[in-house]
């Protein structure tokens, strides 16, 4: 036993220097230099300050935005310090009741909206923080956009269309539409 | 399944193979101490380790001192890492100040960061400080990682090895796969994720004023700070506006590339792989996923090149990649196929959206859950405590199987190689002759080792989940009620056993209860199976090698993969069907009767 003591301190504090402080450290060096936005948390600035992050969600009720998915997160919805899920299994009664209410709030604010409710509009995500919706959850939420902005409908249709990403490569993952960049962006177009 | 689910799994095998093929004979070459030239520079390295720790990498242990050192370098990772948590409100590179963790929650994630388990009973973004999420947790994803493989690759020297004494050098081992594999690798896909937007930096959690004020219900607290309560003992809300948001930073990539690489699978952040800064897109999601399976597929290669016949790493490959794809085809379908209910409310799909993320979406995200399950990662991009019953029942079983399904780096071909000795011995029994394999004789002693490696594991899960739901401090922590909530509490301990470390997350399990259950499983799940297996690696090198004659069973035909896919349902079906009775079979014909 003693005589194993001696290498496996030595060789545990060897490696534990090698992976953790000059891995990470060199990881760091070189994020920094060949991606240094991303590395930073792809902030957005406007006028010095910081909006948020393209790539975490916001929350959005009025009615001169589109709306993002409906967040689990506590104790107030996209909160960035506390990451996760709603966990209600397929079977319990609080998540159909729960999609029923966000159903029935959708279909009150949409009144001109007489189709289907896009599923990923009363589904939670599983970060709450998803910045994403689906292009048909973006087209849902048209004609109630333009009226409050009173913006032609086409004109904020290009809108959607321009920030909606394809799958990348044409074949991984689903098409989706960044709400925080689009909602910016309608901000920009009235300045 | 739809062709666009074909085509993912196609497009994700297809890549797999073709890094995992040179990656497993480059693992060959570094175990033996000859890693090719354009890796030599790491050499002077490698000897410095050596001469600082007073190690003789030429001169091999027997299987009980390799053990041994093992375990005891796990040990001092466990006590390190216990330490630095507890200690971490007194140390530097801890911006948002946090405190030092409870001692049951210190215990139990040393445990299951040296485990390889990765299990996370805390939440990262608001638990752990820089410097241990780098020099804790991260250095174990690498140590954990290097200990699951280096014990493998003793074993794969046990048949390799005729009438030999030892199995290697322990020290060696450990340096050698991490500094000249793991390291370059890790590194390489931590730029990868930075270019997709993973985070690596050092700065304090962010403020952004947010576009719209967020008005939400809290607690009010009295001039104490506690929560107040009204005449009837409810706790006053209080409604409050904001305008920020934090944005949580640190040094994400470095160990995000490590979590996968590794199949460790603790998330730098509470929702893990679907936090978008974990994992920001499709891409990264792709990279995350071939990360997991990389060297579990390598080392089936690595195995046939080091026994002298490729063939036998390709039938070992073929066993696990027909259970993956099965395993794969039912959540996927099982996931599409949705929640019935969806229908009645009028929404446009019953695809099962809740708990997953827009930008991966259904077939994205079932395949994540099956590779994460089947190796023994545990990183989610979906919550899995919100998948369908069948959906959820996969990763369950996958878990349960033993993690062979590529399973674990190390772990998931150590695993599979007993039951490819299993599959030996049933079909020694049916012919009625002594069973070989790979020229090494199967006789008692291995196959004691086998059946306590077998058995180990349905034990410890069947015994420690009927404990914690018999018990009040057990079933307090269960989220949704009825059979979903059984699942919760198997699922968990499913986990914590074969060292996957996933969760169905609503189970409150940062309890003492929790914490000390949870961490024994983990800690025997993973070194009641090492200490077997290297048991049986001295067994195996101290035996001839049989030359193949008429009468020995080909092992590495079709013949023997269906033998060996065989032997892994069989022992993983007749273990659990009954407790996955009582779970997700029975929520799955409760949905479909609502």
């Amino acid at each position: 036993m003693l005589q194993h003591l001696r290498p496996a301190l030595n060789i545990f504090a060897l490696l534990t220097f090698l992976t953790g402080v000059a891995y990470p450290l060199a990881t760091t060096g070189l994020a920094k230099v060949l991606f240094p936005y991303q590395a930073g948390g792809s902030l957005i600035e406007h006028d010095g300050k910081t909006v948020g992050s393209s790539l975490i969600g916001q929350s959005f009720t009025g009615d001169h935005y589109f709306w993002g998915r409906p967040s689990a997160t506590g104790p107030m919805p996209y909160n960035g310090g506390a990451s996760g899920g709603s966990n209600l299994g397929p079977t319990n009664p609080a998540l159909l009741d729960g999609i029923k209410g966000r159903v029935e709030a959708l279909k009150a604010a949409h009144p001109g909206e007489k189709g289907v409710v896009p599923t990923d509009l009363v589904t939670t995500s599983a970060s709450g923080l998803d910045p994403h919706i689906s292009p048909a959850a973006a087209t849902y939420q048209l004609e109630r956009v333009a009226t409050a902005r009173n913006l032609p409908v086409e004109q904020v249709r290009k809108l959607v269309s321009e920030h909606t990403d394809g799958a990348q490569f044409g074949i991984l993952g689903d098409p989706v539409v960044n709400v925080l960049e689009l909602n910016l962006a309608l901000d920009a177009l009235q300045r | 399944m739809t062709a666009n689910a074909v085509l993912q799994l196609g497009l994700y095998l297809g890549l797999l193979l073709v890094l995992g093929w040179p990656l497993g004979l480059l693992i060959s070459r570094v175990m033996a101490g000859a890693p090719p030239v354009w890796l030599r520079f790491l050499r002077p390295l490698e000897r410095g380790f050596y001469r600082l720790a007073g190690v003789q990498p030429a001169e091999e242990q027997g299987w009980r001192n390799y053990a041994l050192g093992l375990l005891l370098f796990n040990f001092i990772g466990a006590v390190a890492l216990y330490g630095l948590q507890r200690l971490q409100g007194a140390l530097p590179l801890n911006p948002q100040g946090f405190g030092g963790v409870s001692p049951d929650s210190a215990f139990n994630t040393a445990i299951s960061f040296v485990s390889n388990t990765n299990w996370q009973g805390y939440s990262g973004e608001s638990t752990m400080s820089y410097l241990t999420q780098m020099l804790g947790l991260s250095v174990q994803n690498f140590l954990s990682a290097a200990t699951g493989i280096v014990v493998a690759i003793a074993l794969i020297r046990g048949f390799a090895r005729k009438t030999a004494n030892t199995i290697g050098n322990v020290w060696a081992d450990l340096t050698r796969i991490t500094l000249y594999i793991l390291l370059p690798i890790a590194l390489v896909i931590a730029l990868l994720l930075v270019s997709q937007g993973v985070l690596q930096n050092f700065r304090p959690y962010q403020e952004a004023s947010t576009v719209e004020a967020v008005s939400f219900q809290q607690a009010k607290l009295d001039a104490a700070g506690q929560p107040m309560k009204d005449e009837q003992g409810q706790t006053v809300m209080e409604t409050v506006t904001t305008q920020t948001q934090t944005l949580p930073m640190g040094p994400v990539a470095s160990q995000e590339a490590i979590k996968l690489l590794g199949t460790n699978g603790g998330g730098f952040f509470n929702a893990n792989s679907a936090h978008p800064y974990e994992n920001p897109t499709p891409l990264s999601n792709l990279i995350e996923m071939l990360a997991i399976f990389l060297i579990p597929a390598a080392l089936c290669f690595t195995f046939g090149s080091m026994v002298g016949d490729r063939r036998q790493g390709w039938a070992i490959l073929a066993a696990m990649t027909v259970l993956f794809v099965l395993a794969y085809g039912v959540l996927v379908s099982a996931e599409t196929a949705g929640n019935p209910a969806f229908a009645k409310l009028g929404l446009d799909s019953v695809a099962n959206l809740e708990g997953k993320e827009a930008r991966f979406g259904i077939v994205a995200s079932s395949l994540f859950a099956t590779i994460t399950t089947a190796a023994s990662c545990g990183a989610v991009n979906a919550m899995h405590d919100s998948l369908t019953p069948l959906g959820g029942m996969v990763p369950t079983l996958l878990m349960q199987l033993g993690e062979v399904v590529f399973g674990g780096v190390g772990s998931g071909l150590y695993g599979m190689l007993v039951f490819a000795i299993l599959a030996v011995f049933i079909a020694g029994l049916m012919v009625g002759r002594t069973p070989e394999y790979l020229g090494k004789k199967i006789e008692t002693f291995e196959m004691k080792m086998t059946a306590l490696v077998i058995l180990v594991t349905p034990l410890l899960v069947l015994l420690g989940t009927a404990l914690a739901v018999s018990v009040a401090s057990g079933r307090a922590g269960i989220f949704n009620p009825g059979a979903h909530g059984f699942s919760e509490v198997l699922y968990a301990l499913s986990s914590a056993t074969n060292n996957n470390g996933s969760a169905f997350a609503g189970l409150s399990a940062n309890t003492p209860f929790y914490n000390v259950l949870l961490g024994l499983a983990m800690w025997f799940g993973r070194f009641a199976i090492i200490v077997p297996v290297l048991a049986m690696a001295g067994a195996l090198a101290a035996k001839n090698r049989l030359p193949v004659n008429a009468g020995t069973l080909p092992t590495h035909g079709p013949l023997f993969v269906t033998l060996l896919v065989g032997a892994v349902l069989l022992v993983g079906m007749l273990n659990y069907i009954p407790a996955l009775a009582l779970g997700p079979i029975v929520e799955h014909l409760q949905m479909l009767g609502h």
